[in-house]
């Protein structure tokens, strides 16, 4: 149960953070922080095994691996920037936070190029 | 990277703080400040490496450039 893993460990951590919180601030937001990068390591596993699943998915219906990689890569920008953004907002950065997201979506549009480009030249070909 | 490097840093954070407490009492509020300052960078090598090991594993999981 990996799940019991992640629970016991956010509950230390919350219980620690709020004992450091009143003797030092600056320690107790690193301490969240190397908190949610542990949890999101010990995700990072399982979704290793979604991923292959779903490449063993799409070779079997033969869908390009390209625009699966694509798809993929934005998943990934998504995760970071969530992370990236939620410890900005945890050290009370919301105009920081705010900007990391903003970011996040131009390059998830900039990813994203290639499948519009080749669902407007499918439309193209249809009206044509 | 598991939960002993969370308890590391809480540990010293405690440590640290406690330090300071001490100093400020003894009237060296200038050392108590190094020895936060020293406290937070050392913390931050940690954290910075626990970032880099993710971003890495995120990396190769997504296929990131």
């Amino acid at each position: 149960m990996e799940i019991a893993q992640v629970i016991g460990l956010a509950i230390i951590v919350t219980v620690l953070g709020a004992v450091l919180k009143q003797i030092k601030p600056e320690i107790a937001i690193q301490l969240s922080i190397l908190a949610g990068v542990t949890i999101f390591l010990l995700i990072m596993d399982k979704i290793r095994l979604v991923v292959d699943l779903l490449q063993k998915l799409a070779n079997q219906a033969d869908i390009s691996s390209y625009y699966l990689f694509i798809v993929l890569k934005i998943v990934g920008v998504a995760y970071l920037a969530e992370l990236g953004g939620q410890i900005c907002r945890d050290a009370g950065e919301n105009a920081l936070a705010t900007k990391v997201e903003i970011a996040a979506k131009v390059f998830v549009v900039i990813l994203a190029i290639p499948i519009i480009a080749a669902i407007m030249e499918s439309m193209m070909k249809l009206l044509a | 990277m598991s939960i002993d490097l969370i308890l590391k840093v809480a540990g010293i954070g405690l440590l640290v703080g406690i330090c300071a407490i001490i100093l400020n009492e003894a009237g060296k509020k200038e050392q108590a400040q190094m020895v936060t300052i020293a406290g937070v960078v050392v913390v931050l090598y940690l954290v910075i490496q626990g970032i880099s090991d993710l971003f890495v594993l995120v990396k190769s999981v997504f296929n990131l450039y």
